[in-house]
């Protein structure tokens, strides 16, 4: 069994053989591979027994439930109103020119994607983003940098 | 009309004034219609944004006859300008469960979900931890209620109920035709009690400190305080709770920088108030009625750039199922660049607040209905900044 399989089995058990579970198995797959293979939507689909054309209808409807491959980090920089007003742009570019790829795109080493994100709700605290899970508002350009700094010298 | 000036209130997020444990065992003997009629006299009106009077609500919900029920905390909070409600569960969480519970028993449900953002993730460890804590205190009660977190994935519509629902089933967030209304059938078809995070604090503090306190506070139309998130150009950007009911323009004096030219109230969906109607505009259910959202403008800023920037976030949250929505909201962002550029002429946007307009009516639910709250109310007060 494929690790992927592994996972998608662990993460149906978990949650139930129900369609009510699939966004819960769909956003485990992601925690774990940071995006949804079609090798992956297929187990899904086969493990809780629905069509693998309505688990696909699911996914690409989510911004976090990726359909493409994505990088261990995906940083997401908020560039809604609040944090446009607050300077996103120089974040997003110190950023830019840090990992050398543009927004949408991912470092050759498959470490960091960036991304930008509607309204992250910290509005009172922009510039913010998102590195996975992980929130980092009232940033300035070199504190960002800072703190991917930080994530490249994880494994 | 009742004169209100700005007050600072302290409901939400006081310590100590919630010990579940006591408040629980107490409510739970009491009538659940009598709950109900506490929660309809304090006047408490949802304050997710569309303002519906969460007693009956309640009422209806507790009137249908079904096997299964659920409560539902909405905290899908997505609105740009709007943060309030993860504050409120990062600070006061249990305020919320009991809330929950409270519903839970008054409807005669037996499941309560938390629906937290994607974007509030980093929230769930913390949370879940206390919810442990929750549902062992709700076992040793011998009340049969427990709540579980569900996860949003980034999508801005799902906070709209019906979406939800569609969500929480593993489907596209895609509104559904309404009615039936979530009381009769929500998640999973079954009646549902859905609240947003702030209403179902205000419901505990009710339940415990009886409806008078709350009603002391706001207007006729506009019951009590509200948590309000004032961001923008403003030196003291954050989380307030305040009376409802008072004129914008004692809001600007108190939180302005001195040179406000606009306040966009109720988010990107909301009003934008220009500076010559601060005066009479009042912050509630008979004024503007807002979720909370506060945001200050001051003049070094493009109202073009506002306006752009709230189409486009539109645009992309837009869940595509219905065409004046779809197209209305592309179009209006086209629109606008193509009149700035000058390849349209200045008399385009009064085409383009018809088209709003149709989406006001057209459209199958509250985002592609309430675009035309920004647009109109800023194409109309600030035109000159749109063409040139």
């Amino acid at each position: 069994m494929s690790k992927t399989e592994t996972l998608v089995r662990a993460l149906v058990d978990k949650h139930g053989k129900s369609r009510n579970s699939l966004m819960p198995v769909l956003q485990g797959v992601v925690k774990e591979e940071r995006y949804l293979s079609e090798e992956a939507m297929l187990e899904v689909a086969r493990e809780l027994d629905i069509s693998a054309a309505d688990v696909f209808g699911t996914a690409s409807f989510y911004t976090f439930l990726d359909t493409v491959p994505r990088g261990s980090y995906v940083i997401r920089v908020c560039k809604t109103i609040a944090c446009h007003m607050a300077g996103k742009d120089v974040v997003i570019d110190a950023l830019s020119d840090m990992l050398k790829i543009k927004v949408g795109e991912t470092t050759v080493d498959g470490k960091f994607t960036l991304l930008t994100a509607n309204c992250l709700g910290w509005c009172h605290k922009g510039p913010v983003m998102l590195v996975n899970d992980e929130v980092f508002p009232q940033i300035t350009a070199q504190k960002a940098v800072e703190i991917v700094e930080e994530y490249a010298r994880k494994k | 009309m009742e004169h209100k000036t700005i007050k600072k209130v302290d409901i939400i997020f006081a310590k100590d004034t919630c010990n579940p444990r006591e408040l629980l065992s107490k409510t739970l003997q009491r009538n659940p219609d009598d709950i109900i009629l506490d929660i309809i006299d304090s006047g408490l009106k949802g304050r997710g944004g569309a303002g519906f009077p969460t007693g009956l609500k309640w009422k209806f919900t507790r009137n249908e006859v079904s096997e299964d029920k659920y409560v539902i905390c909405n905290a899908d909070e997505g609105e740009p300008g709007t943060f309030k409600d993860r504050e409120i569960l990062d600070q006061v969480p249990e305020k919320v469960f009991v809330g929950m519970a409270v519903c839970g028993y008054v409807i005669g449900a037996r499941e309560g979900y938390i629906y937290l953002r994607g974007e509030y993730n980093f929230l769930l460890r913390s949370l879940n931890a206390k919810l442990e804590t929750f549902n062992a205190l709700m076992k040793e009660l011998k009340f049969d209620f427990h709540i579980s977190i569900r996860s949003g994935s980034g999508a801005y519509i799902c906070g709209e109920e019906s979406a939800l629902f569609e969500s929480m089933e593993g489907k596209r967030g895609e509104p559904r035709n309404k009615p039936p209304y979530p009381t009769r059938a929500g998640y999973n078809h079954k009646p549902t009690a859905i609240n947003n995070v702030e209403t179902l604090v205000y419901t505990t503090m009710i339940t415990r400190l009886g409806p008078t306190e709350f009603k002391a506070l706001g207007t006729q139309d506009s019951r009590g305080s509200k948590v309000f998130s004032v961001s923008g150009d403003t030196p003291i950007a954050g989380i307030y709770e305040l009376e409802l009911g008072m004129p914008l323009a004692d809001f600007v004096d108190s939180f302005g920088d001195g040179d406000t030219k606009a306040v966009q109230v109720g988010g990107a969906s909301g009003h934008c108030v220009p500076r010559k109607q601060f005066r009479d505009t009042i912050i509630g259910f008979e004024g503007i009625p807002t979720g909370g959202s506060m945001m200050i403008f001051n003049s070094s800023r493009s109202m073009y750039n506002v306006l752009h920037d709230y189409l486009e976030f539109f645009t992309e949250e837009s869940c595509g199922q219905c065409t004046p929505c779809r197209v209305g909201c592309q179009q209006l962002l086209k629109g606008i660049e193509a009149v700035k550029r000058g390849e349209r002429k200045p008399d385009y946007l009064e085409e383009l607040k018809k088209l709003a307009d149709t989406m006001k009516v057209a459209a199958k639910c509250g985002l592609g209905q309430s675009v035309a709250n920004p647009f109109n109310s800023i194409v109309n007060n600030f035109r000159e900044e749109i063409i040139y």
